[in-house]
């Protein structure tokens, strides 16, 4: 190129041809145009490889999934010592509810992984490791994203969707400990093994509907661990309804409905003369909740001040037969009961940070009839535990919370879950989380 | 079983139905995007804004409106990079709504078509709320609106075919009128070039690297941590040795760190509109950078 334009330059200059002037122009501007063109091109190019370069493929951390690990200790002094723990005036739930051990301890850390399996579905382990160092399956479902008009279906083990706070993990609860009404109801947190089916409604307040079928593995079904037979062992239908109010109100509130049929749920009790007895309960239970939040931040940015109200109320019905001593004498009887249960709590965060809040538990052991009693069988001292007796607590907290994964919480509660005695709790706890953890629900 | 689904039956003729209307629903998560769907829908786009400008992008509660209206959505346009991670997942995985999970056509995050400025070296939380892939506030860099408009103009083609000569016409007419702005706004910000100035959070670099301004310092010991007193001390003293020429934060922060620096050292504290919808004057893309401009203008000079 240059040397054909010197050329004609020299060759212009020899001839002094004002026509060899204009093609020596003519060649150069052909030149520069062809030397912007390429560098157009360069600079397109430049500009694609840095988006490219800056822009890291949105996934979790690339084709691993989300990994995520929940520590969390407990320091407790409670008044009573806990090995004496029960809830009078309910049937006792198949797990341990009590409030754990005195002094340090180490509370359950969780492990969690979480990735889209495929464009169809996503998957969800949550193993937590129980300071006995044994390892349980918490959570471990997989979740459809393609089906369309609203619905999804969950499948494996998962928390479920009966009232508010069963579907929430405990290191995302507000208070160390769960409700009374969840302890009693649910056996502190119901997982289930099944499937669930939801449908969103396609309307601008929230709106939806959904079906549980499992196996029955947990209180209120029984026994633990499930029936051995086919089919569905315990079904939970729920729905929900929530919106916004006002500039900064948001709210929710559910109504579910789990219905069980327990076989040979066993329960220790002591009898009329102080010794050690195994009754067991057959039949059919039914258990109501109704759940309400309502979380308030002004314009809807909680990062400074923000207020969270929670409660949910428990009705269950059940009827069947009640085995004395299912494993010495074996009599059985006619059982129902109605019992119902609520709790409610608020928590204000007033400066960035720090959190307050109080709860408020309250059981009520309402009607039950025992055949074995009413016949003359055996006397109500033979059933303490069922003497009518309606459980409160109250609980108080304040956490502080310097960042989004870390919390440090002292909480105190006025625990009467025992007839006879008042259990003064101290819990002073901290929770952590590490890695990539997913967003709670609301 | 039956009083169930009578309540069900009930229910569901009670709830008014979303207006079915041919429009493309949009979900924006955040004002600035759904100003830029508005400028190149027209009429063709009913467009639900998730956030307003006084709240804070990256702390969001996953409520059950937004659940509802992700339900309903056609195109989700978010600024991605993780800004909305603890929020929009969540969203997404209980809507029930295939067309706008992760990949699909309804998937639009911003970011990705803008190079992004301060991708961290090292990625530890210990050094606060980072964003792994880049700074997400790309918005505050005009030029990044007009690159940002044309990715989006395909997009919307191509999610609604039928209207998309729409969508290129209205686009460019935007790009348009924008390239004038832009020409407009070099010219207003050329005072800027160099100053130093103080920011709350990291949501303002995409500007100050647009302006050429000097990042002088934050508000915030890390990013996402909100400003502690003994910081703020450091702050003040950094300031006195060599100071900045404004103080600025944006709609969702609370004022009084800005405020308290500026008391101590008297360097005006400015907030700053930050997306559409945070001052009177920021009612429109074009709005937004007008005032943004004139407000660190008035205290420049």
């Amino acid at each position: 190129m240059y040397r054909k334009a010197t050329m004609a330059l020299a060759v212009a200059a020899a001839l002094g041809l004002p026509h060899a002037a204009i093609a020596q122009t003519q060649d150069e501007l052909r030149t520069l145009r062809e030397q912007v063109r390429q560098l157009d091109r360069r600079v397109t190019d430049a500009e694609q490889a840095a988006i490219q370069a800056s822009s890291r493929p949105a996934s979790e951390s690339a084709m691993n999934p989300a990994v995520s690990v929940i520590l969390n200790g407990i320091y407790s002094n409670l008044s009573q010592d806990p090995n004496t723990f029960r809830i009078n005036g309910f049937t006792p739930t198949l797990g341990d509810v009590g409030p754990g051990v005195r002094g340090f301890s180490l509370g359950e850390s969780e492990l969690a992984f979480a990735a889209n399996i495929d464009h169809n579905f996503r998957g969800t382990l949550i193993a937590s490791i129980s300071p006995e160092d044994s390892i349980g399956v918490e959570e471990g479902y997989i979740q459809t994203l393609s089906l369309s008009y609203g619905f999804t279906i969950k499948a494996g083990r998962f928390f479920s969707a009966v009232g508010y706070q069963n579907q929430i993990h405990a290191h995302a609860w507000d208070f160390t400990d769960a409700p009374l009404a969840n302890k009693v109801f649910l056996g502190n947190q119901l997982n289930e093994d099944g499937i669930q089916l939801k449908w969103v409604a396609p309307t601008s307040l929230y709106w939806d509907v959904g079906v549980e079928a499992g196996r029955g593995r947990q209180f209120p079904a029984g026994p633990a661990g499930g029936r051995n037979k086919n089919g569905v062992s315990s079904g939970n239908v729920f729905t929900h309804i929530g919106g916004d109010f006002g500039t900064g109100t948001a709210w929710q509130t559910g109504l579910s409905y789990l219905s069980t049929s327990p076989q040979d749920r066993t329960f220790d009790d002591a009898d009329s003369t102080g010794t050690t007895v195994t009754n067991s309960f057959s039949g059919r239970s039914r258990l109501w909740v109704l759940d309400g939040i309502l979380k308030w931040a002004p314009n809807y940015n909680p990062t400074y001040t923000n207020f969270k109200l929670q409660g949910e109320y428990f009705r269950r019905k059940e009827n069947g037969d009640l085995t004395f001593d299912a494993t010495g004498t074996a009599q059985t009887g006619g059982f129902t009961s109605t019992q119902s249960g609520f709790y409610l709590q608020g928590v204000y965060q007033f400066v960035p940070m720090w959190r307050v809040g109080y709860r408020y538990d309250r059981l009520n052991a309402g009607t039950t009839s025992n055949e074995l009693v009413d016949s003359g069988a055996l006397t109500a001292a033979d059933f303490p535990i069922l003497a009518k007796y309606n459980p409160t607590r109250q609980t108080a907290m304040v956490d502080w919370s310097p960042s989004e994964f870390s919390r440090v919480r002292l909480q105190f509660a006025q625990d009467k879950s025992r007839s006879d005695v008042t259990d003064k709790q101290v819990f002073l706890q901290y929770i952590v989380s590490l890695g990539a953890h997913g967003a709670h629900k609301f | 079983m039956k009083t169930i689904l009578r309540i069900v039956v009930v229910l569901s003729t009670a709830f008014a139905m979303l207006p079915a209307t041919a429009a493309l629903n949009v979900f924006a998560c955040e004002p600035e995007w759904g100003a830029l769907a508005q400028e190149l829908g027209g009429d063709k786009v009913s467009v639900y804004l998730a956030t307003t400008a006084l709240q804070d992008p990256h702390r969001i509660e996953a409520r059950p409106s937004l659940i509802a209206r992700i339900r309903s959505t056609d195109l989700l346009i978010c600024s991605g990079s993780e800004l909305e991670i603890g929020w929009i997942p969540l969203l997404l995985t209980q809507s029930g709504n295939p067309r706008v999970q992760l990949g699909a056509p309804g998937y639009f995050e911003a970011s990705q078509y803008v190079v992004k400025l301060e991708i961290p070296k090292v990625i530890d939380r210990a050094l606060g709320d980072l964003h792994p892939g880049g700074n997400p506030h790309v918005h505050t860099d005009p030029r990044n609106i007009a690159r940002i408009a044309q990715a989006l103009e395909d997009r919307m083609a191509q999610i609604d075919p039928a209207n998309a000569d729409g969508y290129r016409s209205r686009a460019k007419s935007f790009l348009g009128r924008w390239q004038v702005a832009l020409a407009r706004w070099e010219q207003q910000a050329a005072p800027l070039k160099g100053v130093p100035i103080v920011v709350y959070h990291k949501d303002f670099s995409y500007f100050i690297n647009w302006a050429g301004m000097r990042e002088a310092g934050s508000l915030e010991p890390k990013p996402g941590l909100p400003p502690t007193p003994a910081h703020l001390a450091e702050l003040v003293d950094r300031m006195k040795i060599q100071p900045a020429k404004v103080v600025v934060y944006s709609p969702y922060n609370s004022p009084q760190a800005a405020e308290f620096l500026s008391s101590r050292t008297k360097i005006p504290a400015v907030m700053m509109p930050f997306t559409v919808g945070g001052t009177d004057k920021a009612k429109d893309l074009f709005g937004l950078f007008d005032d943004t401009i004139g407000r660190l203008l008035a205290v420049v000079k």
